[in-house]
């Protein structure tokens, strides 16, 4: 029996990756990193801004996201996210604007702490992509 | 009679207008394929967004301490109604649809003697409504500047019912557009966002899932996002209708100026005639008098 199962990832605009050759799966849930393997039990979280790692027969790919939702039911993985990017995509310039950005979120005082938490979150996985 | 000069000039007129109607008929076409596309290409996000709501809210076990997005205030004295319409005209009925519908949903309200605020989406909107619900109208948003709908725009205008909501400017959220069904056809929707209206809908799975955190934490942090996701819908639609109804109503219009240009070339060669006709009578007697 193979060990694969499927992994779509939509953004609003699109459909933003669809694998079916996947085995397994890391995200960054919100209360840490969860790793997903084939015949997980149903579950919904949420994620926080961090680095999706998918793990497959061609190869490994990773993501950067912001936000989102995972859905895994009957070995189909969800992911629902507004923010995503190939981190191979990103280049220096991209990941030091979006650092730029997270800190002046994380900066701002008049934040509740939930999202000066995420914004922590954002400004310290960008700082490990260098 | 037209004098032949004037029949001239207004041949001329109505050729370079049907020239113009056309060419917008061509760009509608080409910009309603784009917006199909992405219609269609975002209607996943939605549909697993609201899977996911729908999920979530039948794990809900205690009703009363629900999220306020989803089990609304309480009370129904506030409606809060969010139009949105294009920015440009030419659009045959497009935007006269919206407001129809959002008129009579306006004057329901407002015979029920609950208060009415309006936001309206896109300038067009704003032009129609202003000059009988404008001291109604709270919040008045253009994207002139983006040249596609994106989500980013709807983020924007969720964010901002949000926390109207949050300030408990409101009771009840309504979103007004066009449904795109085909070119001829769009239907104009008013859809309840706020509380979040989805009885009737059963869950497409008796599946129990794993919450990580729990169910209201969850729904708490997903409802915001179904806002916007909602708004970027329905955003998504309208741009797809206001090109078809443009392509159509452009389309009409390059028919009539044609029609009108053969009406007018007939009327002008007959007069035309009729100048020479008469002339030859003047020359023929004149000659005969002699």
């Amino acid at each position: 029996m193979s060990e694969e199962f499927k992994v779509e990832i939509v953004n609003p605009e699109k459909s933003f990756l669809v694998k079916d050759d996947v085995s397994e799966v890391v995200v960054p849930a919100f209360e840490g990193e969860m790793g997903i393997l084939k015949d997980h039990i149903s579950i919904i979280s949420f994620l926080k801004p961090g680095i999706i790692k998918i793990l497959s027969k061609s190869g490994d790919e990773n993501y950067y996201v912001e936000d989102g939702i995972v859905e895994f039911k009957n070995n189909n993985l969800s992911i629902l996210t507004s923010t995503i990017f190939n981190i191979t995509d990103i280049d220096k310039s991209k990941q030091q604007d979006l650092l730029k950005q997270a800190e002046e979120e994380a900066n701002k005082t008049d934040i509740n702490d939930q999202s000066k938490y995420l914004a922590d979150q954002k400004v310290e996985v960008l700082k490990t992509l260098n | 009679m037209a004098s032949l000069d004037d029949l001239k000039k207004r041949i001329a007129s109505v050729k370079s207008t049907q020239k113009i109607t056309k060419a917008m008929k061509m760009v509608a076409a080409a910009k309603l394929r784009r917006a199909q596309e992405s219609a269609e290409k975002g209607r996943p996000y939605s549909e697993k967004m609201n899977n996911i709501i729908l999920n979530l809210s039948n794990g809900v076990s205690d009703k009363e301490n629900a999220p306020k997005l989803l089990s609304g205030t309480g009370q129904e004295k506030t409606h809060l109604c969010v139009v949105m319409t294009s920015d440009r005209g030419l659009c045959g009925g497009f935007n006269s649809n919206i407001i129809k519908k959002a008129k009579s949903y306006f004057v329901k309200i407002l015979d029920e003697g609950k208060e009415l605020k309006i936001i309206t989406v896109g300038s067009k909107g704003n032009d129609q409504l202003k000059r009988v619900y404008g001291d109604k109208i709270i919040e008045n948003i253009s994207f002139k500047e983006s040249k596609n709908a994106n989500y980013f725009d709807a983020d924007k205008v969720g964010k901002m019912v949000i926390e109207k909501f949050e300030a408990g400017e409101f009771d009840v959220c309504t979103i007004f557009y066009n449904q795109f069904k085909n070119v001829i056809t769009q239907i104009p929707q008013a859809q309840q966002i706020i509380p979040l209206n989805n009885e009737g809908e059963e869950s497409s799975s008796e599946e129990s899932y794993e919450f990580e955190p729990d169910e209201d934490e969850i729904l708490s942090n997903l409802l915001p996002k179904n806002i916007s996701t909602q708004i970027f819908k329905a955003m998504l639609e309208n741009s797809a209708s206001e090109q078809g109804s443009r392509m159509s109503a452009m389309d009409n219009a390059t028919r009539n100026a044609g029609e009108m240009v053969d009406k007018l070339t007939i009327e002008y060669n007959r007069s035309r005639q009729a100048a020479i006709t008469k002339e030859l009578i003047e020359i023929i007697s004149g000659a005969e008098s002699l």
